[in-house]
């Protein structure tokens, strides 16, 4: 689904990534781990082809993303759920809007229709809050809005950039739980976090790869976590 | 093209850009003032070209025979004017103009009660042309051997730099319509980028969910657009009012009376804001492709 073939990339000076390959698999589940800095959003903006890299190639959904046109990568990202840190919401639009906004940008006829997305919204627990703005909502609120409309399009890969960062522990469990839900949904999913209790009380759920970014590159994590 | 089946389609794509800010009120004043100086400057346009039409067509069938010589010989001079008048090729009419007709030329200058039997006023022949017009050398040779003191003017030397004034004014008109035309689509470029760029996350949020350039520019433009269009419209009928406040043409108030719309041409002003919105349009769509294009 998406190939990362030996892969540089840095904003100047050496490269925070050098030589990362990765071959995601239908299904599969993946936690990238590293400290702050290593490049964990660098390397899901490379999956998402909001960067393109310096050298080396990615592939998404089997074409080369430094081949494709700024549309049809667009196409492509609509096959793929982004949850950031940060949620990244229209602050002027309800919550509803906010998670069917991909339906809007969307070229597709077969699309959720307002139940499909009233069910997502209680999915995730938030029905109570559809009309609400955005910013009245809270920290834990907020990841499940935007994990909502990560996946409102049905997509066939998760990237999740420390999806818990702000959440406290009962939070956190509720959004892992989610994730896991999606990947046995037959999702692919990567969850990039620091918090490795969070990564060993996933492994005791599903069966996930940890991946870790430590000087520059990717390498997979041994049984210590 | 946003997805017909879907409740969150088009509409929800209309409001995915914020609709507050000062770009907003930027881009309706500027278009409205802009409006309101492309009526009037399509008013003159519209009048330069009346006046060069009048000048050129009307003027240019007319001419005019003054006879001035002694007053006993002015019965014989007229008479003999008026038979060379009529066997001219190309002169339709021809015929003396009244005391009355004399009198109100001159009353502009000298006011209506003007002795014009104490006056040593000349005689005036007025020539009416047919479409082919006469040879006016000719003419004026073959008065001037027959009848001395008879002088033929076609109008000529004061209609020509008449006509070229008008029809320059017209050029000038025309050309302040592109002016202010390009002027608005800069406005709202300028005031476009300013609004792609304070909604910077708006952009994001769009392209993180899959959506197009052409989606995210659609979503400015279309903004932008109406907002000119309802710009330009207010400043269309606050110029036509003010140019319909403007005195009625009159023959003797000249140009300036007759700067207004006449006829069908009032309706002319109702496609500034059509013209506003077109450049509104095209301005924002390229400011934001363009844009867009730069952004990662």
């Amino acid at each position: 689904m998406i190939e990362l073939d030996n892969v540089v990339h840095g904003y100047g000076g050496d490269p925070l990534l050098d030589g990362v390959s990765l071959d995601l698999a239908p299904g599969s589940f993946h936690f990238l781990t590293g400290p702050s800095g290593a490049g964990k959003t660098t390397f899901l903006k490379l999956c998402s082809m909001h960067l393109l890299p310096q050298s080396g190639s990615v592939r998404v959904f089997g074409r080369d993303a430094g081949q494709m046109s700024r549309d049809d990568i667009a196409r492509a990202r609509r096959r793929i759920g982004v949850v950031h840190q940060d949620c990244q919401f229209l602050d002027h639009l309800s919550v509803i809007d906010n998670v069917a906004l991909p339906l809007a940008v969307a070229d597709s006829d077969n699309l959720p229709g307002t139940d499909e997305v009233a069910e997502l919204l209680a999915w995730v627990g938030l029905s109570g809050l559809s009309g609400n703005l955005p910013p009245t909502l809270s920290g834990g609120e907020r990841q499940r809005a935007a994990l909502a409309r990560a996946v409102v399009m049905s997509p066939e890969v998760i990237l999740a950039d420390e999806p818990t960062g702000n959440l406290d522990w009962d939070m956190s469990l509720r959004i892992l739980q989610l994730l896991v839900e999606l990947n046995r949904m037959g999702k692919a999913v990567i969850v990039a976090t620091h918090d490795l209790n969070l990564i060993r009380t996933a492994k005791a759920q599903v069966q996930a790869r940890v991946l870790r970014l430590k000087d520059r590159h990717l390498q997979v994590a041994g049984a210590d976590l | 093209m946003s997805a017909p089946s879907s409740p969150f389609g088009a509409a929800l794509a209309a409001r995915v850009v914020p609709p507050s800010g000062f770009t907003h009120w930027l881009t309706v004043l500027a278009a409205g003032a802009m409006a309101f100086l492309a009526v009037f400057a399509l008013a003159l346009s519209l009048a330069a070209g009346r006046l060069a039409d009048r000048w050129e067509g009307a003027l240019a069938r007319t001419a005019t025979v003054r006879v001035d010589t002694a007053p006993d010989r002015i019965d014989v001079a007229v008479a003999t004017v008026l038979a060379v008048l009529g066997q001219t090729p190309g002169v339709a009419s021809a015929r003396l103009m009244t005391d009355a007709e004399r009198q109100a030329l001159l009353a502009p200058w000298f006011g209506p009660d003007l002795p014009l039997d104490a006056l040593p006023m000349p005689e005036l022949v007025e020539i009416t042309a047919t479409g082919q017009g006469f040879d006016a050398e000719g003419l004026g040779l073959r008065l001037a051997a027959e009848v001395p003191g008879a002088v033929l003017d076609d109008h000529t030397r004061w209609r020509t730099p008449l006509v070229a004034a008008a029809g320059r004014l017209r050029f000038l008109g025309l050309a302040s319509l592109v002016l202010i035309g390009a002027a608005t689509a800069a406005v709202v470029a300028l005031a476009a980028q300013a609004s792609l760029a304070a909604n910077r996350r708006v952009i994001e949020v769009l392209r993180l969910i899959g959506a197009r350039d052409s989606f995210i520019a659609r979503a400015f433009v279309r903004r932008f657009t109406r907002r000119a269009f309802f710009g330009a419209l207010a400043g269309s009928a606050l110029g036509m009012a003010a140019v319909g406040w403007l005195p009625d043409a009159d023959p003797a108030g000249g140009f300036l009376t007759g700067l207004g719309f006449q006829g069908a041409g009032w309706l002319w002003p109702l496609a500034v804001p059509v013209l506003a919105a077109l450049a509104a349009f095209a301005a924002t769509r390229y400011a934001a492709l363009r844009m867009l294009e730069e952004l990662p």
